[in-house]
């Protein structure tokens, strides 16, 4: 870099004298102390226009839940951030701790060190990954909600229950009329009658049923290999099996959680996301569009992301 | 210079915290850099945003920086549009740049030629308005 930049190094590194902290330092080290856990209490809180959080009702108490109706736009309660999970998994990210390390079988762990992701414990320049998603592949379930989750708008009909999700204007259908998931789905074979024909989906095989009134349970198989299950690499085999639950805690909240069960890789089932609070919004908020466009990825390659790698 | 050690971990700690949620590996992370210069080009897309600048050198050279934001959805929360930038505006830009002396770097904010300032909010609060309703 010319050294001749007009650019003012915001760094305190360059503050520090050779035998001691200097008064610059030990302030600017003072400051961050006293921010941080202030920065780190805000950090990322993202208010969609329009939208309403927990924040803004402080003390005030909830009417009670309908009764089996998870329907309407939801919004993360504490802030639309927290449904960005860079590095991984939010109930178990990838970080190193001993305490998150997945229950690898040793054909997972396999799987997982041929992934490169560019974010988690295990990234790599995003020159050397080979993430499916920077290049626009389907980012899949439950890819779509263990990383870049955004808000969610949920319809429930006679027969289905509806996700749309605003990340690459996607959804999902959960089959509430009944029918059984696929009864192998490493050879997929519907079980009723003039079903569609058998095929590894890249956001899976879902039916799902109400256990009370207020909690609804979806199942799901039938997945293509292909996804990576979070932002950090976490692969999944053919075997997948998620359980999804919703429970409608009152009025203003809903609860999710997310349990991977996949036998090929994982040698127990295990909680990636838990009891996720989302809040209501109001029928008229507008869900912004966010799609993956092949032309401006490329640009965004070449301009940015390829030469960062160098 | 032990200590002066210590004092840039700990400063590199916080930092990476705050911008945990978009780490990469290419960043030269706590890092700061602030860069007067001339929008050449905004491009509102996804993944990222990216601002194009010419920063000129006291010595007349001319660098093309090119900074990154977060997604078009990510950043109107924060004010910023489609509209935020004209090729020709002179504007401050802190970021952080990357590790291999690329001008590349993802931005913290951007103050702008009114003077208002838009911050980006990958992992430090937005200085001005809240949008609440």
């Amino acid at each position: 870099m010319n050294p001749g930049f007009r650019i003012r190094d915001l760094g305190f590194v360059r503050t520090y004298g050779g035998a001691g902290f200097s008064r610059p330092a030990i302030t600017a080290i003072a400051i961050v102390t006293l921010l941080s856990p202030v920065l780190l209490g805000q950090q990322g809180f993202r208010r969609t226009p329009g939208a309403v959080y927990d924040r803004d009702f402080p003390g005030k108490k909830s009417g009670p839940a309908p009764k089996r109706d998870i329907s309407g736009i939801w919004e993360f309660a504490n802030g639309g951030a927290e449904g960005i999970q860079a590095d991984g998994a939010k109930a178990i990210p990838s970080d190193g701790k001993p305490e998150h390390e997945l229950p690898f079988t040793p054909e997972g762990r396999k799987a997982f060190t041929n992934n490169k992701p560019t974010y988690g414990f295990t990234q790599v320049p995003s020159a050397l990954t080979n993430d499916p998603m920077p290049g626009c592949d389907p980012q899949g379930f439950p890819r779509i909600v263990l990383h870049n989750a955004h808000h969610e708008q949920i319809l429930q009909t006679t027969t289905q229950v509806v996700i749309l999700y605003q990340f690459n204007k996607k959804w999902r259908s959960i089959w509430t009329d009944g029918r059984k998931l696929p009864s192998n789905p490493e050879v997929p074979a519907w079980d009723i009658k003039g079903s569609p024909p058998p095929e590894a989906r890249f956001w899976g095989y879902s039916v799902g049923r109400w256990t009370d009134d207020y909690t609804f349970v979806a199942d799901s198989n039938g997945f293509d290999d292909r996804t990576w299950l979070d932002n950090a690499g976490r692969p999944h085999s053919d075997a997948l099996h998620i359980i999804e639950t919703y429970h409608r805690v009152d009025a203003d909240h809903l609860e999710k959680t997310i349990t991977i069960d996949d036998p090929k890789y994982y040698t127990r089932p295990w909680v990636a996301l838990d009891k996720m609070p989302y809040r209501l919004q109001s029928a008229s908020l507008e869900i912004p569009e966010q799609e993956c466009v092949p032309s401006e990825t490329a640009k965004y390659n070449q301009l940015f992301a390829n030469p960062a790698a160098k | 210079m032990r200590r002066m050690l210590v004092a840039v971990a700990y400063v590199g700690l916080v930092s990476s915290a705050l911008a945990a949620h978009h780490a990469n590996a290419v960043f030269d992370l706590g890092k700061r850099l602030t860069l007067t210069g001339t929008v050449t080009e905004w491009f509102w897309a996804n993944p990222h945003c990216l601002l194009r600048f010419d920063v000129k050198s006291d010595s007349g050279d001319m660098t093309h920086w090119v900074a990154e934001t977060q997604a078009p959805p990510n950043m109107t929360p924060f004010g910023w549009t489609k509209q935020s930038f004209a090729v020709g505006d002179q504007v401050v830009v802190t970021l952080e740049p990357v590790k291999n002396g690329q001008p590349l770097g993802r931005i913290l904010e951007v103050k702008l030629p009114d003077g208002k300032t838009l911050v980006a909010g990958n992992g430090l609060p937005p200085s001005s308005g809240d949008t609440r309703p």
